[in-house]
């Protein structure tokens, strides 16, 4: 309470009893100073803002799990004969790597949990990312100054997904060996050098005694190591910088409203770390992920119905059934693009095209502003319906990943669904970004009408001549004012392909191309109401049958009944 | 608010509707309630003693709670575990957000943000001193240093490079199987050889090389370890019987057979899935990884899915006890496709006289 | 009434009437038909009852006597069922596939519509026909009894033979054009036993010679022995694999994370009061 009496922490006995330690470190490492800065550092609430924290958090909880697993695990592709306690599987001959899975499963109290904790919050990494990679995108967060992190976001996308799938592929068990024998097939069909990098990785023919230590290196040291400073770098720039926030009444471009980080934020994000482990013990409590028991261990000429990757693969593995098999031979090699395609391109184009992205967006726009107030995702439809095209096809390449689960599921003819996806692939992302840009400019549309003619107010009236009419009330300034807080769109000129003397420009077709892709980005697209709108409107709203002002500022619209409500 | 009203103004000229500032700040209930506030108090540290408790309650499963005991058909000691673990952890996230909702301050306060980029002064003082140092060393002036030095560096590559030579051999022996002539087929895990009577027409066997399975007297197969697991990968097979009739065998393949037993490779060419999902009234065989459908009827050709090349067939005959046996190895390189398989596929033709596959 | 009287004339009115009759026929068929004849072997009369079973029930798709019908396109309208044997009867009547109550790609798992009597009066009938694999004697079926030793072996047989089509825990899978391999839950020993040996629809036939009767109580008792083990990680999802968690993942581990998002970044209830001392603070 703001009546009490703090007595300050310098006087407590706590901390008199510390003064010594800290006066110590910061005589040595002179932590005051960053301390200082950053204590209070203010950070911006809203509910999209944490869906990165889930992330860094799950992260964190597939280190404390993996820790634990490493002290039973062992990456050893050598054969032993199992005799633990999981009966059904005694007296099979196994590598040490499927057995010491086992061995936590069924012989280790509380391995069980771990590795299931471990394996659903892998899932949850990638999944929050990718949530957290969408939201920074809709709401154009990446904008300058914020590229690099983007780019190092993507980077750790892709790091967690590689990271995944090694862990995916340790524990040996028919599932897991499927799918290294689905990326040795994958490797192959690298043009040219696949049968090298095939050999080199495996350490000789598939699958070799070697790929399950190397795996496993990769697992817990080298991929970890990188991911951990790519999220330290993520953090610094993301202090640096300052969050985004939302435009509003006080929030502008130039300022940051929030909360300080000691305490409110600190407590916030910190509580959400115990949140997010305590969630995926609940869920390793309840739900079963990846009963390698059940799949027995990996037997190259043996293999199970529903064979997937982890749902990060999906995409990769829709697009691999959706090809068609092509394959040819010239300069006396074989092509395989049917495996090469989508296998290695519809990754890499994904990335390829959001790592790019932020920079063609610029290049289209020539926007060099520093943007640190988000847009809404209507306010910016190209953006929204590629963003939005972008997430159906890779919607389309997930479910052709369990095309055999969906035709089992609801009876459907397996050829026939791969047919409907193939199409799909090419017109549903097409269907979509034409519809989401239609929508966004309709709620554009909305806005610019709620602003200039208010909101409707469900109260109807009749003139004295018989007609009726809704009410219209003005919204709250400071809705009206959050509403039109964004930014002005550039003038739209057709590009200057000849000099003033009518020599053609060097640049023209270059500006040209930039030209019909502003036309592109830009068409259709409502700018906010200028000034004199506003005071047109104004008059009108003040004219029109004598109110809206009579019906006062509590006024807050009709309830279902008809009975006027206030704020 | 002074700071921000000020800010506020800048932007005001274009603005449609002036910004009108932060607005005052609303208090909670439990702000303006002390009574409240200490039934959110008493909450909140109720959450904390329950996490207590769980965490106990955690070590009381540990030690009590055998792995085999069930409960819902779950293992009850994993739930248990999980439930008080993560209860545990739950309760005290949400009790620390709580406070932090409820009982810490909560008005917003405001910063100002910089520009990214450093003032032009640091710029210009950077650019002084890169340049002060690109000349004190003389870089400009002594090419030879420089470009020595980076050679040198360059050259670095090279063990680094060289280094990593012993990863694995060089690509080898992609062409051939274990399989060849005279040997026998026979049917996995158990190792029993076939014969033609054995099977009915409909019948698949999932089958192997005999070497794979201990001779008669001996403990060990002659292949074993990874060594067989990298032999199975290749040789594994599928013998199924279909009506004579029904085969539409290529004219090389007239002979491949016995009766309607066919003979085909379980690797399938995509990227090498086992397969052996036959129907045995279609004679359609599907992979279960990403769906390519083979007609066993018609020389194991591809009917729909990603693979390209057709299951390799393995001819068939029989030995002077009546099993079933390989004519020789696989005339068709077998397994998911690689660089140097058309090349490779052409030396194969030419030991085998095959013209042109 | 009038509305029935205008209807009478409906093209489908004959139909109606005629599968009226056959309801009522078929009611009073079961009302009084022969049950629980002692007999164990199958004598004479259970072949002839079995014919008669057979003409009534089956013939219409099979042939009068069971020599199979030939669609003029050249395919199968009902297939022959000479030398079938008693195995594949008991098996597809006895796990309610035949009859097929229309057609469609596969026949699936119903209820049976004969009784354990009339399925054998049925499978006699047609092991008189020809020569076939008959229904499995009972000390194959017996996997109760069965060794850790046999169970895992069978693990390695049902790996090797049945999980490409029928999954790793028995849950079923995706065949070309709308097929599909069953699920294993719920099927008896006696049942997995003759799908086996005679090859039922599209599955292959695994033959007594290759894959032996010992063995085959081996995959059963591991079949038995997995579907009895406890999902010990909690709710198993149908045993289909990462499809499942994936979606598990998405919609109950996001979502409740985002959820809980929305709850710490929420601003609850304002007072329009300020505490005491707020306007010093100022």
């Amino acid at each position: 309470m703001a009546t009490d009496t703090y007595t300050d922490i310098q006087d407590t006995k706590v901390g008199q009893k510390a003064a010594g330690p800290v006066g110590w470190i910061d005589d040595r490492l002179g932590v005051a100073g960053i301390a200082r800065k950053n204590m209070r550092k203010i950070f911006p609430e809203h509910w999209s803002f944490m869906l990165g924290e889930i992330a860094l958090w799950s992260f964190v909880v597939l280190l404390i799990s993996g820790t634990f697993l490493t002290l039973w695990f062992q990456p050893s592709m050598g054969e032993t004969i199992y005799d633990g306690s999981y009966e059904p599987l005694k007296g099979i001959e196994m590598s040490y790597a499927y057995a010491s899975t086992l061995d936590i499963s069924f012989d280790i109290r509380g391995g069980l949990l771990m590795r299931q904790i471990h394996h659903w919050a892998a899932a949850l990494f990638v999944a929050s990312m990718i949530v957290h990679m969408l939201r920074v995108f809709f709401t154009g967060a990446y904008r300058k100054p914020r590229e690099v992190n983007w780019l190092i976001g993507v980077g750790l996308l892709v790091l967690g997904m590689v990271e995944g799938f090694a862990g995916y592929s340790l524990p040996d068990d028919l599932l897991s060996g499927t799918g290294l024998r689905f990326v040795d097939g994958l490797i192959r069909s690298i043009p040219l050098v696949g049968s090298y990098v095939e050999f080199f990785l495996f350490g000789g023919e598939f699958p070799g005694d070697l790929i399950i230590p190397r795996l496993y290196m990769a697992h817990i040291l080298l991929i970890p190591a990188l991911i951990l400073g790519l999220i330290a770098a993520h953090m610094l720039l993301l202090v640096y910088h300052k969050h985004t926030q939302w435009p509003g009444p006080g929030r502008t471009n130039e300022n940051v409203v929030g909360y300080p980080m000691l305490p409110v934020y600190a407590a916030k994000a910190g509580g959400f770390f115990f949140v997010v482990f305590g969630f995926t013990a609940l869920f390793a409590a309840i739900i079963q992920i990846n009963p390698v028991w059940a799949y027995g261990p990996y037997n190259p000429s043996e293999v199970t119905a529903g064979s997937q990757p982890d749902w990060y693969m999906g995409f990769s593995e829709g697009l691999v059934r959706l090809m068609p098999g092509w394959e040819s031979t010239f300069f006396n090699h074989t092509w395989s693009w049917n495996v090469a395609i989508p296998g290695l391109g519809g990754l890499g184009l994904l990335f390829t095209a959001l790592a790019l992205w932020p920079f063609i967006e610029r290049w289209i726009t020539q926007d060099d502003r520093e943007h640190h107030l988000l847009e809404r995702p209507r306010d910016a439809p190209t953006r929204t319906a590629l963003g939005v095209a972008g997430m159906t096809a890779y919607g389309v390449g997930w479910a052709a990943g369990g095309n055999d689960i969906i035709a089992t599921h609801f009876h459907m003819d397996i050829f026939m669904l791969t047919w409907i996806f193939r199409i799909g692939f090419f017109v549903f992302p097409v269907v979509a970004f034409l519809i989401t840009r239609r929508i966004c400019i309709g709620l554009q549309h909305r806005d610019h009408d709620t602003v200039l003619h208010g909101y409707e107010t469900g109260v109807i009236e009749r003139s004295p001549s018989g007609g009726y009419s809704e009410r219209h009330a003005p919204l709250p300034v400071a809705d009206q004012y959050t509403l039109t807080a964004r930014q002005r769109l550039p003038e739209l000129e057709a590009a200057e392909t000849v000099d003033s003397n009518g020599v053609a420009a060097p640049a023209g077709r270059k500006d040209k191309l930039r030209a019909r892709l502003r036309h592109f980005y830009y068409q259709g697209v409502l700018d906010k109401p200028t000034v004199e709108e506003v005071h047109h409107a104004e008059e009108h709203l003040g004219d029109f049958q004598g109110h809206p002002n009579q019906i006062g500022d509590d006024f807050g619209g009709v309830s279902d009944a008809g009975v006027p409500k206030s704020h | 608010m002074s700071e921000l009203e000020k800010h506020g103004s800048d932007a005001q000229v274009a603005e449609p509707i002036a910004d009108p500032g932060l607005p005052e700040h609303a208090y909670r209930v439990t702000d303006v309630d002390e009574a409240q506030a200490r039934r959110t108090e008493r909450q909140i540290s109720l959450m904390f003693g329950i996490a207590a408790v769980l965490a106990l309650g955690f070590a009381v499963a540990y030690f009590t709670i055998d792995f085999d005991e069930t409960f819902l058909g779950w293992s009850a000691q994993n739930f248990a575990l999980g439930a008080t673990f993560g209860g545990s952890l739950l309760l005290i996230g949400i009790g620390i957000i709580q406070w932090a909702k409820k009982i810490m301050q909560d008005h917003e306060m405001v910063e100002l943000r910089h520009p990214a980029k450093s003032s032009d002064d640091d710029r210009t003082a950077v650019l002084a001193d890169l340049n002060a140092g690109i000349k004190e060393s003389q870089i400009g002036r002594r090419p030879l240093i420089r470009n020595s030095l980076l050679g040198a560096v360059g050259m670095l590559a090279i063990p680094g490079v060289v280094l990593l030579r012993d990863l694995g051999p060089l690509p080898h022996g992609q062409a051939h199987t274990v399989w060849k002539k005279g040997m026998r087929v026979v049917n996995d895990i158990s190792g029993l050889p076939i014969r033609p009577a054995d099977l009915e027409v409909g019948q698949l066997v999932n089958a192997e090389p005999a070497v794979f399975f201990p001779a008669e007297g001996e403990d060990e197969a002659e292949i074993h370890g990874h060594e067989l697991l990298a032999a199975k990968s290749k040789a594994a097979v599928i013998v199924v019987r279909m009506r004579p009739d029904d085969i539409t065998p290529d004219a090389e393949k007239a002979n491949w057979g016995i009766d309607g037993i066919l003979c085909y490779s379980k690797i399938c060419t995509h990227v090498g899935c086992p397969i052996s999902l036959w129907e045995q009234q279609t004679h359609h065989l599907l992979c279960p990884c990403h769906q390519s459908t083979f007609d066993l009827a018609d020389n194991g050709k591809v009917i729909f899915g990603p693979a390209h090349r057709p299951l390799p067939q393995l001819p068939l005959g029989l030995d002077s006890e009546g099993y079933i046996i390989a004519m020789s190895d696989f005339l068709d390189i077998v397994a998911p496709s690689y660089p140097e398989l058309a090349r490779d596929q052409k030396k194969l033709d030419e030991e085998n006289n095959r013209g042109g596959a | 009434m009038r509305t029935l009287s205008t209807r009478r004339r409906h093209p489908l009115a004959n139909v109606l009437v005629i599968l009226g009759a056959l309801a009522v026929a078929a009611v009073l068929y079961m009302a009084f038909a022969p049950k629980g004849a002692t007999a164990e072997t199958s004598s004479l009369d259970d072949i002839e009852a079995g014919r008669d079973l057979f003409v009534i029930g089956c013939a219409s798709c099979h042939g009068q006597n069971a020599e199979g019908i030939t669609t003029t396109s050249d395919g199968n309208y009902g297939p022959s069922l000479i030398g079938v044997g008693a195995a594949a009867v008991d098996f597809q009547v006895g796990t309610g596939r035949m009859p097929m109550a229309q057609t469609s790609p596969q026949a699936p798992r119903k209820t049976p519509e004969y009784t354990d009597e009339e399925t054998r009066q049925l499978a006699a009938y047609i092991a008189s026909l020809a020569p076939g694999p008959s229904v499995p004697e009972d000390e194959y079926l017996e996997y109760e009894g069965a060794s850790a030793e046999e169970i895992s072996l069978g693990g390695e047989f049902f790996r090797t033979n049945c999980t490409a089509c029928h999954n790793s825990v028995g849950a079923g899978g995706a065949l070309p054009g709308g097929r599909f391999a069953p699920t294993l839950e719920g099927v008896s020993a006696k049942h997995i036993y003759e799908a086996m040996q005679t090859g039922p629809q599209q599955m292959p036939v695994f033959s007594d010679d290759v894959i032996t009767p010992e063995d085959k109580r081996a995959v059963i008792a591991y079949i038995k022995a997995v579907q009895d083990q406890p999902n010990y990680g909690g709710f198993g999802g149908g045993g289909i694999g990462p499809v499942a968690d994936g979606v598990f993942v998405w919609i109950f581990g996001i979502g409740g994370l985002v959820g809980f998002a929305i709850w710490i970044a929420a601003h609850g209830t304002r007072s329009k009061k300020k505490p005491a001392g707020a306007g010093a603070e100022q």
